[in-house]
C-alpha cells in the first residue's frame, strides 16, 4: 500500500508552503479585496509562473514541465491555504485541461505554451444565469463561426485572455447541441463587465459577444460530456483548495481559542468549543482522505475518477464550509469583523463550493455514477 | 500512489493465504461479515457459546503453530517478530474466512504486552505461551460503575495484609469475564493520595474465591459483557505489576496497545442501505430516485470511504516503517453515530412496516433493526463519542485540558455523588 504522496512531491509542498508564507501574506489577499480594480494580484502571478508552477502539468512539447496531476494536487492545497489571490484554477485547472484533453495539436501549440509561460490567462464560460445550467438556458449560440450571447458569472473573466466558451452550435438548443469555442478576449465582439460577488479575492464577470469570432473545441454537440470530465478533474484539484483552507480555519480557530480568555480561562478548554473543533478535524480528515483518493484517479485516469472526484468534491465543500463557519464561531464577535481575516475563509469556502456546481449536484453526480458503476 | 503490495508484503500475504486456506473456511464474499454475522460470545444458549469457545481454541492453537497467532509479539515468547504491516494483512485476510479471534485479542493485544513490560521473568514464561496458543483466556477488569469515562477513578479497594493483598468492590463492561481464565485488574490501594496516584495492578485467576461474574443482558438481547463482584479476593503480592501506587502507568501500557482497527467496519454501511434503496418503494417511486433519498445517500458514502481511504494512509505509513498520525482517532466516532442513522433513516425507507424484528419478515434478516439497537452501545463502549472528542481536541489538537479538582485534591476528599 502506497496511498501517499512521494518524497518529491512532498518537498514540493513544503517549498510552495513556505515561498506562499513568505509571498502570499494576508495583506497582499487583503489588497485585492479592498481595491475594486485590483483583480489579482499580478504581483504573486507573475512569481508563481517563476516558480514554474503554471506549467507543472501541461507537457514539455507545449512549453510545460510535464509533470503529474499530483504535483498540481499539492500546489492546490497550499494555493487553498493560502486564499492565494490569482486565477490559478481558472487557467490551469480548468482551461489548460480542456485544451490538453480536447484541443487539435494546432490549438494546444497555440495556447498551451501562453499559458504555462503565464503570458496569457484562460478561463471558462459556462453559466448564464440562474440556477444550474441546463440545455433549457444556456442560449448562446454559434452561428456561420461567429458567437453570440452573454455569460455571468465567468471566474477571472475581466483578466481572462482567452475563454472557453460553452454554446449552442446549431439553431437547436438541446442536449446534442451544446459544442465548446475557443474566443479570445482581446476583440470588438467581446465586452467584460466586473461583477459584485461574495469573494472579491476571485473575482468574476459579466461577458457579452456579439458575433465574436471563435474555433471549435473537441467534436460539435459533445460539449455536455467534456465538460462533465473536466469539471470532475477539477474538483479534485479544488478539493485540495478546499482541504487546504478547511485546515487553516481549524489551525486559526485552535489559536484564537487557546489565546482568548473568559470566566478565568482559555475559552479553548470549554467543551462545547472542543468539541467544535474536534468535529472540524472529523471532516477534515475524511475530506484530506477522499481527496487522495481523487488524486489517484486524477493521476492514473482511473475509470473510477467521476465516483472518487464528487466523493472528494462533497466531503472538501462539507469539511470548509463547516472549518469556515465554526471558525467565525469560535472568534466570537470579532469573528465578523472586516478586521479579523475570519471572513476570508467564509468567503473562499462559499466561492469554491459554487465554482464547479453545488455540493446537491455533486451529491446527485456522485449517487448517479454509483449507480451506473453497479450496472456495468 | 497506488494500492498495491511492496515484494515483502505481497511475500507474507501468499504465506497467509496458504496457512488460511489450508486450515479454514472461505467465505463466499468479505461483506458477509454483516452485523448479523453476531460474534460466537454472543450467540444464545449456552451449548451454542460452549462449542464456539472450543473450535475458537482450536483454531488458535494452528494459529499460534503456524506463528500467526502473535504477529507482534517477540520471538522468546513464542511470537513472530513482525512487523505491524504483517499484522494488518494477516487481520485482512482472516477477515475472508470463517474463523473468531475475537476472545483472545484483548489477551494478545493489550495484556501480554503489558506482561511483557512489567510482569517477572517466570511468569512471563508461565503465562504467555498459553495466552498466545489459546489454551488460557485473560480479560481486563478496568471499568467501574462509578468509572467509566472517568475511568482513574475507580473505586475498588486493594488492601496489603502481609504478603497477600485483598481486593473488594465491582468490576463493570468486562469482556468475556465469564470464560476467561485470568484477568488484569486495577483497584486503589491508597485512597488519601491523587487519583492517579493511589492505584495498584495486578493480575489473578478468575478461580480465586470471592470473584462473581454476571453477564449483562444489553439493549439488543445479548450479552457481551460482565458485571465482576470481588468479595474478600486474596492475592498474592507477587501478582502485582509495577510498584504500590503506579497503577496509572501500567494501565496506561495496557490501553496505548489497543490496536489498530484497520478492517473494514463490521456492521451496516453504505453498502446495505444502497441495496435497500434499490428495492424499496416510497411515495414517488423507488426510493433510490428519491432525491432526499439521493442526497443522504451521498452523505454516507463519502464518510464510510473517508474512513476507508483513512485507514489507507494508515496502513501505507505501517508500510514504510512508520507510526501513524492520529488520523484513525476517527474512526468509531464516525462509524457509530453513521451506523446509528444509516440505521433509522433504512426503518423510515420501510415505514410501517419498520419496526418488525422478526428476522423472517425483516429486510436484510433484520440488519438494521439490530443496528439501530447495537450502535447505541457502538457510540459509549470504548469511549462515548463525547470522550472521544475530547481527546482528538487535547491530544490532537492540544486545546487546553479543563480545571481538575481531581488532580490536585487526594482522591477520597473528591465529590463522589451516586
Amino acid at each position: 500500500m502506497n496511498f501517499d504522496f512521494s518524497d518529491d512531491q512532498k518537498l514540493l509542498q513544503e517549498q510552495a508552503r513556505k515561498f506562499l508564507t513568505d509571498k502570499c501574506s494576508r495583506k497582499l489577499v487583503r489588497s485585492v479585496l479592498d481595491n475594486n480594480n485590483n483583480q489579482y494580484s499580478k504581483e504573486l502571478w507573475q512569481q508563481v509562473v517563476d516558480m514554474g508552477w503554471t506549467a507543472t502539468a501541461i507537457p514539455e512539447e507545449y512549453g510545460g514541465l510535464g509533470l503529474g496531476m499530483l504535483e498540481l494536487c499539492v500546489i492546490a492545497e497550499e494555493l487553498g491555504r493560502s486564499l492565494a489571490p490569482i486565477p490559478f484554477s481558472s487557467s490551469i485547472y480548468i482551461f489548460a485541461e480542456f485544451l490538453k484533453a480536447y484541443g487539435s495539436d494546432e490549438q494546444k501549440k497555440q495556447y498551451l505554451p501562453k499559458i504555462a509561460s503565464g503570458e496569457f490567462i484562460g478561463s471558462f464560460a459556462f453559466p448564464e444565469t440562474k440556477g444550474s445550467p441546463r440545455a433549457n438556458n444556456l442560449n448562446s449560440k454559434v452561428e456561420n463561426n461567429k458567437l453570440s450571447g452573454k455569460k455571468l458569472p465567468v471566474s477571472d473573466g475581466q483578466v481572462a485572455d482567452v475563454l472557453i466558451v460553452a454554446a449552442n452550435s446549431d439553431n437547436n438548443q438541446n442536449h446534442n447541441s451544446l459544442s465548446l469555442y475557443i474566443v479570445e478576449t482581446n476583440q470588438d465582439g467581446v465586452k467584460e463587465k466586473l461583477l459584485d460577488t461574495l469573494d472579491p479575492t476571485r473575482p468574476s464577470s459579466e461577458i457579452e459577444f456579439n458575433d465574436a469570432s471563435c474555433s471549435p473545441l473537441g467534436e460539435k454537440g459533445e460539449g455536455w460530456s467534456m465538460i462533465e470530465n473536466i469539471l470532475n478533474r477539477a474538483a479534485v484539484l479544488f478539493a485540495f483548495e478546499q482541504v487546504g483552507g478547511a485546515q487553516v480555519a481549524l489551525d486559526e480557530a485552535k489559536k484564537y481559542s487557546i489565546e482568548r480568555y473568559a470566566f478565568g480561562k482559555p475559552i479553548g478548554s470549554f467543551q462545547a468549543l472542543k468539541h467544535k473543533m474536534a468535529d472540524m478535524y472529523v471532516k477534515n480528515e475524511l475530506a484530506k482522505s477522499n481527496a487522495y483518493y481523487g488524486a489517484w484517479a486524477l493521476s492514473t485516469d482511473s475509470m473510477e475518477l467521476p465516483v472518487a472526484a464528487a466523493g472528494a468534491r462533497v466531503s472538501a465543500t462539507d469539511a470548509f464550509h463547516y472549518a469556515s463557519k465554526e471558525n467565525i464561531q469560535i472568534h466570537g464577535g470579532v469573528g465578523f469583523t472586516w478586521e479579523y481575516d475570519c471572513h476570508l475563509f467564509y468567503r473562499r469556502s462559499k466561492l469554491l463550493s459554487l465554482n464547479l456546481g453545488s455540493i446537491r449536484k455533486w451529491k446527485e453526480n456522485l449517487i448517479s455514477n454509483l449507480e451506473k458503476r453497479n450496472i456495468t | 500512489m497506488d494500492f498495491n503490495d511492496n515484494q515483502k508484503e505481497a511475500d507474507f500475504r501468499v504465506k497467509v493465504r496458504e496457512f488460511l486456506d489450508k486450515n479454514a473456511k472461505k467465505r463466499a464474499s468479505s461483506k458477509s461479515t454483516s452485523a448479523n454475522a453476531a460474534a460466537p460470545e454472543t450467540l444464545r444458549g449456552k451449548e451454542a457459546q460452549i462449542k464456539a469457545l472450543q473450535d475458537a481454541k482450536i483454531w488458535q492453537a494452528k494459529k499460534a503453530e503456524a506463528g500467526f497467532a502473535g504477529i507482534l509479539w517477540p520471538k522468546e515468547f513464542g511470537g513472530l517478530g513482525g512487523t505491524p504491516i504483517e499484522q494488518v494483512i494477516y487481520q485482512q485476510e482472516e477477515l475472508n474466512y470463517f474463523v473468531h479471534s475475537g476472545y483472545f485479542e484483548i489477551g494478545i493485544g493489550m495484556l501480554g504486552p503489558t506482561m511483557m513490560v512489567w510482569g517477572k521473568d517466570e511468569d512471563k514464561v508461565k503465562y504467555l505461551p498459553k495466552m498466545l496458543n489459546g489454551e488460557e483466556i485473560w480479560c481486563q477488569l478496568f471499568s467501574e460503575p462509578s468509572a467509566g469515562s472517568d475511568l482513574a477513578g475507580i473505586k475498588m479497594k486493594a488492601e496489603k495484609d502481609g504478603d497477600e493483598w485483598v481486593l473488594n468492590g465491582q468490576k463493570v463492561w468486562t469482556s468475556g469475564a465469564h470464560f476467561a481464565d485470568y484477568g488484569m485488574i486495577v483497584a486503589r490501594s491508597d485512597p488519601s493520595a491523587l487519583k492517579h496516584k493511589g492505584l495498584t495492578y495486578f493480575f489473578l485467576d478468575m478461580k480465586t474465591p470471592g470473584i462473581e461474574v454476571k453477564p449483562i443482558e444489553q439493549i439488543s438481547g445479548s450479552s457481551n459483557f460482565n458485571e465482576v463482584f470481588f468479595n474478600d479476593v486474596r492475592i498474592p503480592d507477587s501478582q502485582r505489576l509495577g510498584n504500590e501506587g503506579d497503577g496509572w502507568k501500567v494501565s496506561l501500557t495496557t490501553l496505548m496497545n489497543e490496536r489498530l482497527a484497520v478492517g473494514d467496519p463490521a456492521g451496516l454501511d453504505f453498502d446495505e442501505i444502497f441495496e435497500i434503496t434499490r428495492d424499496l418503494e416510497v411515495e414517488d417511486g423507488l426510493a433510490i430516485n428519491n432525491s432526499e433519498v439521493r442526497q443522504k445517500m451521498a452523505d454516507w458514502y463519502v464518510q464510510s470511504r473517508g474512513l476507508k481511504y483513512t485507514k489507507y494512509r494508515s496502513i501505507t505509513a505501517l508500510s514504510k516503517g512508520q507510526t501513524p498520525g492520529p488520523e484513525l482517532s476517527i474512526s468509531k466516532l464516525v462509524t457509530a453515530s453513521k451506523m446509528q442513522d444509516v440505521s433509522s433513516y433504512a426503518l423510515d425507507l420501510m415505514d410501517m412496516g419498520g419496526y418488525v424484528l422478526d428476522e423472517q419478515n425483516a429486510i436484510l434478516n433484520n440488519v438494521f433493526q439490530n443496528g439501530l439497537l447495537f450502535s447505541t452501545a457502538m457510540r459509549i463502549a470504548g469511549g462515548t463519542d463525547e470522550v472521544l472528542r475530547n481527546i482528538i481536541a487535547e491530544r490532537v489538537l492540544g486545546l487546553p485540558q479543563d480545571t481538575r479538582e481531581d488532580k490536585i485534591k487526594p482522591f477520597n476528599e473528591l465529590p463522589s455523588g451516586k
